[in-house]
């Protein structure tokens, strides 16, 4: 038989239909995958018996000829997502022990469609990172590996643990969120497609809440068609998240492989920024001429307030978390640790169990919202917001997608960068479309000089998913797919 | 602005984050290299600038102010590290 773990949603899909394989076949494959990459620490909980379940459920109704649109498909999801009975602890100590009784809408509808759970993803403590190393249950490490060079090296974050499993083939994709480019630069970092898309195009309830305006989930998948297949199942209108918005979701699938000729595809000079590395630079030029030379047009645009994006995310992300990050005092679930008297018990038990990252970020949003400081900082971090949206609303007049790079370099080793701000900027190219609420997609576009995945970053208007996939197959067809080899 | 380690203490105190006194100086200087990273938004003009508060322009769902959900306590207390009776038990707060 062929290695089934090789195998795209699309290629696997088609498989099942045709009965060339099972859907237990195709999951106990993926078992076997998870088990021989533990190394690569992706995966913090492995729920075998539940994903052999389901997937014998996948075969009794691929057998009756029924089945959803990813009827047998092994997933990974992030373990920000709730799943009922199953370890949900957004990878922090402080919700140890934490097994909802529900389950998120964006998961929910993965298994109305058939899809199967491999089990539960590494990431960043609250999906506050940039590197997986904020994780309580220690580094993801990245399938890829510089040539030559044995040492290990980060996938990404907050999404390092869904971007290594895809990366690695030990899930056919993965759930993940995206708040100020957790979906988009992991992806890059493991040559896998990523989209985050527009705010309110996935309900968030059920995720753990980071960032309430910024949140959104979305996929990281193999290819731009899987990334398609898998946003289609994920996006939903939910009475329980009223940011949801009430739009038909469309089959994104239909988009890969339609013309580009004639799109207004713009490149905005302020993404140029001082010390980028060349490569990276040749990268974006190799980019904008794939597209002219499949029919695009290119445009010089002009983003005039990017680079206050990170400096206001770092207001209003910290801001929303430490109010959303209050409910974890030791009361209703996780981790307690006793005190002399209540507020001694709250304390102490957020003492314990939020990491070093997350103490920073509640510390900084408390400052910022504290009293006499909010004007100062939050209304106008907002108002900065409102004036990254207007570059963005006066681009669209031109342009139909913005092109930039996914990340400012390539994947980096575990400790070389511990400045928290310096962490930082890895998100600055990413960031602004989350300030925006806009949709953005990162998809391979080469290697870098010493053999890493280098991504490429497009941005679209509100709901322009469609123009994303359709753009991001075009770049995916003239720079072809990049596979980790094998060393786990 | 610059934050001192008096400031600090008093935001942890606010954060309900217990910091040990060796930990203040370090966390006073991370927040300080954050906050001065942050200060570049001083330049922006943002004279009669509307602050964002929806990403994506839309009217708020109203429904029906009615019961949809509930009775179904001892879930809810199911994750508690300590419960009684379908309560949270929290350490003596009225002597």
């Amino acid at each position: 038989m062929t290695n089934l773990t090789a195998l795209t949603i699309a290629a696997a899909r088609d498989g099942l239909r045709s009965k060339k394989f099972s859907a237990l076949e195709l999951t106990d494959a993926y078992l076997a995958a998870m088990e021989k990459a533990r190394v690569l620490n992706a995966y913090i909980v492995e729920t075998p018996e539940k994903a052999r379940d389901m997937a014998k459920t996948s075969d009794a109704r691929l057998a009756a000829g029924q089945g959803g649109a990813l009827e047998g498909i092994p997933l990974g999801i992030k373990d920000l997502f709730a799943t009922e009975g199953v370890h949900t602890q957004a990878c922090s100590h402080v919700l140890d022990g934490f097994k909802p009784r529900y389950e998120s809408t964006v998961t929910s509808n993965l298994w109305r469609d058939g899809a199967v759970m491999l089990g539960k993803l590494n990431m960043d403590e609250f999906a506050m990172g940039s590197s997986n190393e904020t994780s309580y249950y220690g580094n993801v490490i990245n399938p890829w590996k510089r040539t030559n060079s044995n040492a290990a090296l980060v996938p990404g974050g907050s999404s390092g643990g869904s971007a290594a499993a895809v990366a690695a083939h030990i899930c056919a994709a993965a759930t993940a969120t995206d708040t100020g480019g957790s979906i988009r630069q992991p992806a890059a970092f493991t040559g896998t497609v990523g989209i985050k898309p527009t705010y309110g195009r996935c309900s968030r309830w059920g995720i753990v809440a980071f960032a309430s305006s910024l949140d959104q989930a979305g996929p990281i998948a193999r290819d731009v068609r899987d990334a398609a297949i898998m946003l289609k199942s994920m996006a939903s209108v939910d009475q329980r998240d009223t940011t949801s918005v009430d739009l038909p979701v469309p089959n994104y699938e239909a988009a890969i492989g339609r013309p580009i000729k004639g799109l207004r595809v713009g490149i905005p000079k302020e993404y140029r920024v001082d010390g980028m590395p060349t490569e990276i630079d040749a990268l974006w030029s190799k980019g904008a001429e794939w597209l002219k030379a499949q029919g695009a047009e290119i445009v010089e645009i002009s983003l005039p307030h990017t680079k206050y994006a990170l400096p206001a995310y770092y207001i209003v992300a910290p801001a929303e978390a430490s109010s959303n990050l209050a409910r974890y005092d030791g009361v209703r679930y996780g981790l307690r640790v006793p005190g002399d008297d209540i507020v001694d018990m709250y304390e102490n038990s957020r003492a314990a169990g939020f990491g070093r990252e997350v103490q920073r970020r509640i510390l900084i949003g408390t400052y910022v919202l504290s009293a006499g400081y909010y004007d100062a900082y939050y209304v106008r971090a907002q108002k900065v917001r409102t004036l990254i949206k207007n570059d963005f609303d006066k681009a669209w007049e031109k342009v139909d997608v913005v092109l930039t790079p996914a990340t400012p370099s390539p994947a980096f080793a575990p400790g070389e960068i511990t400045d928290p701000v310096q962490m930082y900027l890895n998100d600055i190219f990413t960031v602004t479309v989350n300030m925006a609420g806009l949709p953005g997609i990162s998809v391979p576009a080469g290697l870098s000089a010493d053999g890493l995945p280098l991504g490429l970053q497009l941005i679209g208007k509100p709901f322009g998913e469609e123009t994303l996939f359709q753009a991001a197959a075009a770049i995916e067809t003239a720079a072809g797919g990049y596979t980790a080899p094998q060393w786990w | 602005m610059s934050v001192d380690q008096k400031t600090v203490k008093r935001v942890a105190r606010l954060a309900r984050l217990k910091v040990t006194a060796a930990d203040v100086p370090r966390l006073a200087g991370e927040l300080n290299a954050i906050l001065g990273f942050i200060e570049q938004l001083n330049e922006v003009d943002v004279a009669n600038v509307e602050p964002m508060t929806s990403v994506v322009t839309m009217k708020m769902k109203m429904r029906k102010d009615e019961v949809t959900d509930g009775h179904y306590s001892q879930k809810i207390v199911a994750n508690a590290p300590a419960q009684d009776d379908d309560f949270f038990m929290v350490p003596k707060v009225v002597e």
